[in-house]
This record gives C-alpha cells, sequence and structure tokens, in this order.
C-alpha cells in the first residue's frame, strides 16, 4: 500500500495541546512541510513566542528557543546575526505580534533581518482566554470587550501586513488563511516562498495567516472557519502586500 | 607592558573584545555611550557584530537570542536602560544563558540626572525582574580593575550558565586613568564548547530547546531548586574583596566604586588626626562577602563601622547582615549624582566614634 499522508519530519513525535479545530495544527504543519522539503531542518533555528503557540518548541523538530511576550523578532535578531548562514524563523501570535512585540517586528523589518516570520491572527487573546487583542475586530466580543470592541473606545484592528509592507527592509509580506484545502495550498506556497527568500538573502519575510480560535470565539470548529471568512477576510483581505522578485520582472 | 590611558567606558568595551566577546546589542544613553559607540567601530574589525537596537528591551532579548545560539555576547546600557533590560535579565537567568551586562549607573529615580550615582544596588543584586534568580555582580573601583575583571566575568557567565553584571558608577565610566594589558586577548576559537546551543541540529541530533517555561510546577520548583544549587556554588566559590588598612583599625569604612576612593580618603584625613581607619571593599555585591565582612568587624580595635554609598543606603542593609549586630553600622551618602566628600565622609566616622 502507498503512504499518501505522513507526519511531517518537520514535527516531533509529540501530540499537541491545541484545541480541537483550532487552526494552529495547520499552520504548524505547513511550515514543518517546508523545511522538510527545502531540506533544512538540520540548520533552522525557530523562536516561539508567549501564546497559545508557546510550546511550539516541542512540537518543531528543530532547535529552538523560547522567547519573552513580543520579543520573538528580537531573539530571532540576536540568533541570525550569529548565524547567518542558519534559518530563523519567529512564530507569533496577533497579541505576542501586534499588541506587546509591535517595536520588535517593526524594527526586525525596517532592518531587513534576514529571517521570516510567521504571523498567526485569530483576532483574540487565546492563550489567556480570549481577551480583546488588537486585531480583534469592531463589535467582536472578548472578555475585556463584553458589549463588542467599540471603535470610539479601543480604536479599530491594526493591519500589520499592511503596516510592515511600507517598510524597505520587507522583502516579502502575503496574507493567506487556512480556511480551505485550497486557502492551504495558497498558504503553502506563500510560506514556502518567503523561507526560500531567507534563503536566498533578501530581506525580512513575513506570512500573515488568518486562523481561528473556535475555544474562544465560541464557536464550533466548522462555524469559526466560516466566521473567519465572512467576518475577517473583508477587514484582513488576503494577498500579497509586499514582493521584491515583482520589481525585478 | 607599558601603560596605556584610557576612558571607562572605552576600556570596558575594548576588555569585553580582548576578552573573545564579538557580539554586541546596545541602545544609546549617558553616562555609557562611549561603549556602543566604540564597539561600532571595533567590533567589525574583528569580525564581531555590533548592532544599535530600537531600545534596550530589544537588545537585551537580542543578546538573548546570541547567547542562545552559542555566542560571547554582552549588551551595556545606564540606569533607566537597564530597568527596560531587566525581563530579558530573568529570561536569561530561567533559561541559563550566559552574558555580561555593564550598567553605568546615573542617579534616579525615573529619568534622574545623568550623573554618577549608585541607586541601582538593589535592583543589580535582589533581582529586578522577576523570579527567584541571581547575578554574579562586580563592582570595579578603578578601570583597571574593569579591565581585569572583564575577562573573568564572562568566563564565569559561560562556567555558571548565567548573566553576570559589571556595576560601575557613572564615575568610572567616564574618567580616564593609565591601565596595563595585563592578559593575553583571548580568541574566539578557544572558546569553551556550549553543546547546549541552537546552532542547527544538522539532522544529527535531537533539537536543542532555550526556554524558561516549566508549566508543571513540580517541574518548575526542580528547575527552581537546581538553580538554587548553582547559586550557593556561586556563593562559595566566586566572593571577591579586598581590605586597606583594616588591620587593627578603630573605624571600617565599607564601600563599592568611587565611593571605596573617597573612603581612602577619608581614612587618609582620619590617620592625620591620628585615628586608624580601614576600607572594607567588596568586589562581588553578589556574591556579598558576609563572613569577610563580619570577621574583619570582629576585631577588638574596631568601634564603628561606616557604610559610604552614592545613594540613600542600599549596601548597607547587606553591611548589617554580614557585620550581624557586633559592632553599630552607620552610613552616609548623597544620592542623585552628589558625591560625597572625604571630609563628609571622615565626619561621619567621627560622629560614629562619638567624636
Ligand atoms: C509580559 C507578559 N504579559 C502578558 C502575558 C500573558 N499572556 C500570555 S499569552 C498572551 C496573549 C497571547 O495572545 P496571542 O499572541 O494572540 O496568541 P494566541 O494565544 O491567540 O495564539 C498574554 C497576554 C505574558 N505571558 N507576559
Ligand atoms: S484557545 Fe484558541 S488559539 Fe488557543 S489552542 Fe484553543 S482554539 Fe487554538
Ligand atoms: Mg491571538
Amino acid at each position: 500500500m502507498a503512504i499518501v499522508y505522513r507526519r511531517s519530519k518537520g514535527l516531533t513525535d509529540v501530540e499537541t495541546h491545541y484545541c480541537p479545530g483550532c487552526t494552529h495544527g495547520i499552520i504548524h504543519r505547513l511550515v514543518a512541510e517546508t523545511l522538510e522539503e527545502l531540506g533544512v531542518l538540520g540548520k533552522t533555528i525557530g523562536v516561539a513566542p508567549v501564546g497559545c503557540s508557546v510550546f511550539a518548541y516541542d512540537y518543531f523538530n528543530c532547535d529552538m528557543q523560547e522567547a519573552a511576550h513580543g520579543r520573538a523578532p528580537a531573539v530571532a535578531t540576536g540568533i541570525k546575526r550569529v548565524l547567518p548562514d542558519k534559518v530563523v524563523f519567529t512564530y507569533q501570535g496577533d497579541g505576542d505580534l501586534a499588541a506587546i512585540g509591535t517595536g520588535e517586528i517593526t524594527h526586525a523589518a525596517m532592518r531587513g533581518e534576514n529571517i521570516t516570520t510567521i504571523f498567526v491572527n485569530n483576532a483574540i487573546y487565546g492563550m489567556t482566554g480570549g481577551q480583546m487583542a488588537p486585531t480583534t475586530l469592531v463589535g467582536q466580543r472578548a472578555t475585556t470587550a463584553p458589549l463588542g470592541r467599540d471603535k470610539s473606545h479601543a480604536g479599530s484592528p491594526i493591519r500589520i501586513a499592511e503596516m510592515l509592507a511600507t517598510l524597505d527592509g520587507a522583502a516579502y509580506i502575503e496574507r493567506v488563511t487556512v480556511t480551505s484545502p485550497a486557502n492551504v495550498m495558497k498558504a503553502k506556497r506563500a510560506i514556502k516562498k518567503a523561507f526560500e527568500l531567507q534563503l536566498e538573502g533578501r530581506g525580512f519575510t513575513m506570512i500573515e495567516v488568518l486562523s481561528t480560535c473556535p475555544t474562544n470565539w465560541g464557536l464550533t470548529p466548522v462555524k469559526a472557519l466560516e466566521w473567519l471568512n465572512e467576518n475577517m477576510i473583508p477587514v484582513f483581505p488576503l494577498g500579497v502586500y509586499k514582493d521584491i522578485t515583482k520589481k525585478e520582472a | 607592558m607599558a601603560k596605556e590611558l584610557w576612558k571607562g567606558n572605552e576600556a570596558i568595551a575594548e576588555a569585553a573584545i580582548r576578552a573573545g566577546c564579538r557580539c554586541y546589542f546596545g541602545y544609546p544613553i549617558t553616562p555609557q555611550s562611549e561603549i556602543p559607540e566604540y564597539m561600532s567601530l571595533h567590533m567589525p574589525k574583528v569580525g564581531g557584530v555590533f548592532l544599535q537596537s530600537e531600545s534596550e528591551i530589544a537588545a537585551i532579548n537580542m543578546v538573548y537570542g546570541a547567547s542562545g545560539a552559542g555566542a560571547r555576547v554582552m549588551t551595556s546600557s545606564s540606569s533607566p536602560g537597564v530597568s527596560l533590560k531587566q525581563e530579558g535579565i530573568s529570561y536569561m537567568c530561567g533559561a541559563e544563558l550566559p552574558g555580561v551586562i555593564v550598567n553605568v549607573m546615573r542617579g534616579g529615580p525615573g529619568l534622574g540626572t545623568i550623573q554618577p550615582a549608585q541607586g541601582d544596588y538593589f535592583q543589580a543584586t535582589r533581582g529586578g525582574g522577576n523570579g527567584d534568580y541571581r547575578l554574579i555582580v562586580f563592582a570595579p573601583a578603578n578601570i583597571q580593575e574593569v579591565v581585569d575583571l572583564m575577562q573573568e566575568a564572562f568566563e564565569l557567565a559561560d562556567q555558571y550558565r548565567m548573566p553576570v553584571m559589571m556595576l560601575l558608577d557613572g564615575m568610572i565610566g567616564q574618567m580616564m586613568e593609565p591601565i596595563e594589558w595585563k592578559k593575553p586577548p583571548v580568541s574566539p576559537d578557544d572558546l569553551p564548547e556550549k553543546p547546549w546551543a541552537t546552532t542547527g541540529t544538522k539532522e544529527g541530533r535531537a533539537p536543542n530547546i532555550i526556554n524558561s517555561l516549566f508549566i508543571d510546577p513540580e517541574a518548575c520548583n526542580v528547575h527552581n531548586k537546581r538553580l538554587e544549587e548553582k547559586y550557593r556554588r556561586v556563593i562559595e566559590s566566586e566572593q571577591r574583596y579586598e581590605t586597606n588598612d583594616t588591620d587593627g583599625a578603630e573605624v571600617i569604612f565599607v564601600a563599592y566604586g568611587t565611593p571605596a576612593r573617597l573612603a581612602r580618603a577619608a581614612a587618609g584625613l582620619l590617620e592625620k588626626e591620628g585615628i586608624k581607619a580601614g576600607v572594607f571593599r567588596p568586589v562581588t555585591v553578589w556574591p556579598y562577602p558576609y563572613e569577610a565582612l563580619h570577621e574583619v568587624s570582629l576585631q577588638d580595635s574596631v568601634k564603628a563601622i561606616v557604610t559610604v554609598e552614592m545613594s540613600t543606603g542600599q549596601m548597607v542593609d547587606d553591611v548589617r547582615i554580614g557585620v550581624n549586630g557586633v559592632k553599630p553600622v552607620s552610613f552616609i551618602g548623597q544620592a542623585g549624582g552628589v558625591i560625597p566628600t572625604p571630609r563628609e565622609v571622615a565626619n561621619a566616622a567621627l560622629k560614629a566614634l562619638g567624636r
């Protein structure tokens, strides 16, 4: 019998702690497959964030560092400057990257730090129990916005991909999602492109992945995918926001 | 070897390079900016890494990453900037990462003043970040000592896998003194192996993980106990101090950094007035040389212990622990960038002696 599907070599044999239907798992798989396919698992150092993906250091089958909340891009900078020939990536949530860590991600992008960031935007603080994130949609309920995010009080969602795309140091920035097989394939292509550009030394690359949090959204896994498609994509449009390879074409 | 005239901040940067450090991250702040300035010029010449970060928070986290990747790495700052590094220092201790952090202290609290002070003693020795952790803290009193200690600072950091702090007051950073380069430079190729570092598995070993998270309480307790055991070994082996004329002294000044120099000048004034005074100077303020201070205090001749600081009284707590009630301990200090004069210090001793 032919094997049509197996665990990626990029993932360890550890069972993840993610909730049923949480798309963090799919995104892990895509990163792991990419590193395996590029043959770089043995020369990759990943940086895990503080958030639901904090245990990513146990799941990726490569050297890993666990960073303080929001500081992953600075930690990755330290690693990459010491080991410029290695592949370095950060995996960060929206609270981690778009709130407490906005300074670190912005300046890593500004410097054109030759790292890849996987930015998992689920419009909520998952790990701490569903508090409002800077990416929470206007009107979306959160445990610290019980009546829904009020624009006049808490502003409207921050669009990181668009923001970072304005920086010269950013080489490739794309926003994708994983709500359907087609979207998963697209996300995989984006992630792979980002790592390929890193291998070519082209500068900072970030793939923002719109992701679900069925638990804190209070939705079933399937409804969560629908909610994401219907509500998040209009606010966070999918697409390529920066691609330095395009200029050359 | 011939003596050379060096400014404290530049000397500490050069000493780091000579100690095999090839990696520096920092952010400008007076009175230590000559350190990043020196590094920006000289690190590239030796093939090292210099990067000006966007904040002290970023700098210490870059140190975390670089250290985890196996580099001999340092950062420097001054008081308000060192406050911002506390999170990263706590994480480094939790993840057991070596590294050297220089604090060229200025007056506080808050923005304070750019003039020399010693108000960060509690932060350095009690832990300004969260959790049960310790740093080895060297407090040199002259530039020769600064450069002599730098190599040891990196070596101890590697040996114990913990951060080491060089705690200087702004005076030491800003002044110039003749020094000698006594130790031969260390080549980065000759540094100890770090098999725990995240340098890539080459698919030949299990992944290395740099981490301070131990979510299970039992595991976190075991981790803390292991750190405690390490700190106990440091306390046993790494106390450093210096005494000057303490044998048979009537009064003993206890001071570190610049105030130790003032205390020696004050002792000279007292000598002329027929009072024998000595100086006990901790070189490590953590681990604190409690027993040595206690021994000195026990002498029959000693009538008073006078602590001198450029603060409103922080190290005096450690002096009281060391002296442990066997002799009266008093304090003289000025804060916020004002430096006590030798006369003031001598008068404090006279007062303590009831004269
Ligand atoms: C300095 C600091 N502040 C706050 C926290 C608590 N905290 C842990 S995870 C988290 C939010 C994570 O949300 P996000 O980055 O969106 O990740 P998700 O769990 O949604 O994947 C917060 C606030 C912390 N660990 N450290
Ligand atoms: S809380 Fe949300 S983000 Fe975290 S694992 Fe569960 S579903 Fe995923
Ligand atoms: Mg989130």
